[in-house]
């Protein structure tokens, strides 16, 4: 008598993580990011929604000592001629420090070649972006300087001179100045890194074909540099969004709050020296987000259409 | 240290007496304080080392966190883990925190403590007291005096020799008033003293309690009188720029002559090298025939309501309202060469008993308090408003101060403002 094979599957003995492994390994890994990034991102702008709602000094309990009113906040955001002063502010932030992609650009074209000690003049042109914004920020301010600031000093040799952080006309572009200096180097790195990527034979077929000068580079570099540009913008407009330490250090949001950006009045509002109302800096705070999600919104679709676009 | 501890050896005998019987204190005492600047924090660190001292039981730990950042901090040191005693300041100021519980009644330390009666009204709320003073200062104007004599000007009793002074003082190429506005406060003591000498120190009382626009024509008057003094070039140009600390070059190089200032600033003069013969000083002149009021803000020191060692607490509150640490802590610092044998904030003492120590400025400033101050004491702008009402006020004044043109605009707003922040 022959035994009968046993046709069964053999019972499975392995456990339950050996045999889910492979599903659940990767979200393991995720796990602690995601509780970070829950906790400390996700939650909080909930919480922000949720305190845009209260008349809340910030002391005590939330919902004891505040008071629900509704959208009280926002109805007063929209007659608040301060709130009006940083949002025009954050828009000349957001087209102005757009300027530091071209120039970026134009350093790395400049800087991308073989010369002796390129690299030394690599790292000096990198350097701003090294440095702390606090630092850039007060450097600047002496630069401004009225009378004795390096700028006013070579203005004087053509009886010119100019007060740039003292005249609400002009301290925001001064401090976009300020901020375009580091900002610029950041993209110059960026691109420079996108240069070393660009395909030689793509270079010398074009030069075949005759194309230089402005023709090569819009038609043959560029859009090789695609993903370098794609990078560049993302973190200059996340950077115009947050700029914040800058405007604290050279005006500290004067000449009587003409250079304000959303982010500095939230927290002049909420937690400076005088800011005792928690509801309305979140309910700038809740404006602010929803400004940076159409761009984080945009940047993520675009992202996900390349990597559709790739497989 | 050692000079520290060599300074306040005498108090430490004088005191000791008195606190040697007190219950044996132990366990540890957190002290968070914002007396940064070189003079107070030696100050503070003396005081804590007699402290220490007198109760070798307790472990005493001292934080000194820098002045302007404490001002945004002290909400979330109260909230979270409080230490067991802070420094802030009287009045309104603390107001916010007392309604919100953070702040321990200390009534029955007042029961105990002699000779502040003076100042009780500054340190209470709803009829109790929550903090103790330590010190507080004039306000005044400060001028050097080897330029008044030079010009043959002599120091001014009313607003319109004060004008003819500064026109003066403008003739012969210089400014009349250093002032740093960057950090607006600079801008409310010139409205505190054009208010409280055009209207009295009661109407400008009243419009710290929103109980006057800021349209009224008696508001209009008193920037009518600063903007004479605006118009004529009186102050130094670019003032928007400076801190008051920037702007004290001015005045230390002769190129402006007054600063409208608190006594705090007397110890930089004279570590940028001005003697006691080039600066002096003057209170603020009349301008309406109205009894003086005067900015004289009191800075305090508190128990949080959610302190740890609360006894510990009680013990260093008295300790530095006695009158002879209070004394000892607010005499002037006295340096051999660079370095510091006795420290000392410069300042007036608060307690009745102690005695003001002999300098031209700390008695011209009790002098002017004790005798010429009938109007009233008033705590600064900042301080007697609002929080709120108080910072969009500074920055009007600002503005004003830059484009006195915008006026209209600035009452406008400022009285906007006033009905919303009153209401609540």
């Amino acid at each position: 008598m022959t035994a009968v094979p046993d046709i069964r599957p053999r019972a499975d003995t392995r456990s339950w993580y050996r045999r889910n492994e492979i599903a659940i390994t990767p979200w393991l890994f995720l796990a602690p990011g995601l509780l970070f990034f829950a906790f400390y991102v996700i939650f909080p702008i909930f919480q922000s929604f949720q305190v845009s709602f209260y008349d809340w000094d910030g002391l005590g309990d939330l919902t004891e000592q505040g008071r629900f009113i509704g959208l009280d906040n926002y109805r007063e955001l929209a007659g608040d001629r301060n709130f009006e002063i940083s949002l025009w502010n954050n828009l000349k932030w957001l087209l102005l420090y757009l300027l530091a992609i071209p120039m970026g650009l134009g350093i790395a074209l400049f800087l991308n070649q073989t010369v002796t000690g390129i690299r030394l003049y690599k790292s000096l042109f990198f350097f701003p972006f090294v440095i702390s914004q606090v630092v850039v920020g007060l450097v600047f301010s002496w630069f401004y300087l009225p009378d004795v600031g390096l700028l006013n000093v070579m203005l004087g040799w053509f009886g010119l001179s100019i007060n740039i952080l003292g005249s609400p006309d002009t301290a925001t572009y001064g401090i976009i100045a300020a901020g375009l200096w580091p900002q610029t180097a950041y993209c110059m790195i960026l691109y420079l890194t996108g240069l070393n990527a660009v395909d030689p034979e793509q270079i010398e077929a074009a030069r075949l074909d005759g194309a230089k000068g402005p023709k090569m580079l819009w038609y043959v570099i560029l859009p090789q540099l695609k993903p370098a540009t794609f990078i560049a913008f993302v973190v200059t407009i996340i950077g115009a969004l947050r700029s914040f330490d800058l405007v604290s250090i050279m005006t500290n949001g004067g000449p009587f709050g003409s250079t304000r950006v959303l982010s500095f009045y939230m927290f002049e509002k909420a937690l400076a020296e005088f800011g005792f109302r928690m509801g309305y800096g979140a309910a700038i705070a809740v404006v602010l987000f929803l400004i940076m999600l159409v761009f984080i919104a945009y940047f993520l679709w675009s992202m996900w259409r390349d990597e559709r676009a790739a497989r | 240290m050692r000079s520290i501890l060599t300074a306040l050896a005498a108090t430490t005998l004088m005191t000791g007496a008195a606190f040697a019987d007190a219950h044996a204190l132990t366990g540890d005492m957190r002290i968070v304080s914002d007396m940064s600047n070189p003079a107070p924090r030696a100050v503070m660190e003396g005081l804590v080392e007699q402290f220490g001292e007198l109760h070798p039981g307790l472990n005493i730990e001292l934080e000194i966190v820098d002045r302007d950042g404490w001002k945004g901090q002290i909400r979330n040191a109260l909230t979270s883990n409080p230490p067991d005693v802070v420094n802030w300041y009287a009045a309104n100021r603390m107001g916010p925190y007392v309604n919100a519980g953070l702040f321990e009644d200390v009534s029955d330390v007042w029961g105990e403590i002699e000779g502040l009666d003076a100042v009780k009204g500054a340190l209470t709320i709803d009829g109790k007291q929550w903090g103790v003073p330590y010190t507080y200062y004039n306000w005044g104007l400060y001028y050097r005096e080897d330029i008044f004599a030079e010009l043959g000007i002599e120091e001014p009793t009313t607003f319109e020799q004060e004008i003819a002074n500064c026109q003066v003082i403008i003739d012969s190429g210089r400014k009349c008033y250093a002032i740093g506005t960057k950090f607006l406060w600079t801008a409310g003591g010139w409205f505190d003293y054009l208010n409280m000498r055009t209207n009295g120190f009661d109407f400008h009382m009243q419009l710290a309690r929103g109980e006057v626009e800021w349209t009224d024509d008696r508001v209009r008057e008193t920037f009518a009188n600063w903007r004479k003094l605006i118009d004529m070039g009186a102050f130094i140009d670019d003032h928007q720029n400076y801190s008051w600390q920037e702007a004290l070059p001015f005045m230390v190089n002769g190129e402006a002559t007054h600063y409208l200032i608190g006594n705090f600033a007397v110890a930089p003069m004279r570590d940028a090298g001005l003697t006691d013969e080039q600066i002096d000083f003057y209170q603020f002149p009349l301008i309406a025939d109205l009894p003086q009021g005067e900015d004289a803000p009191i800075d305090t020191f508190h128990i949080p309501s959610g302190a740890a060692n609360k006894d510990a607490a009680r013990e260093f509150l008295k300790f530095v309202t006695s009158a002879e640490v209070q004394t000892a802590i607010n005499g002037p610092e006295v340096k051999e060469g660079d370095e510091v044998v006795k420290p000392g904030l410069g300042q007036l003492p608060v307690n009745a008993a102690s005695a003001v120590e002999d300098d031209e400025f700390l008695n011209q400033g009790f002098e002017m308090l004790t005798t010429n101050a009938t109007g009233g004491i008033a705590q600064f702008f900042d301080r007697d408003f609002p929080a709120e009402m108080a910072a969009a006020g500074m920055e009007g004044l600002q503005e004003f101060m830059v484009f006195p043109d915008n006026l209209d605009d600035i009452l406008e707003r400022l009285e906007q403002t006033r009905q919303r922040v009153y209401q609540q």
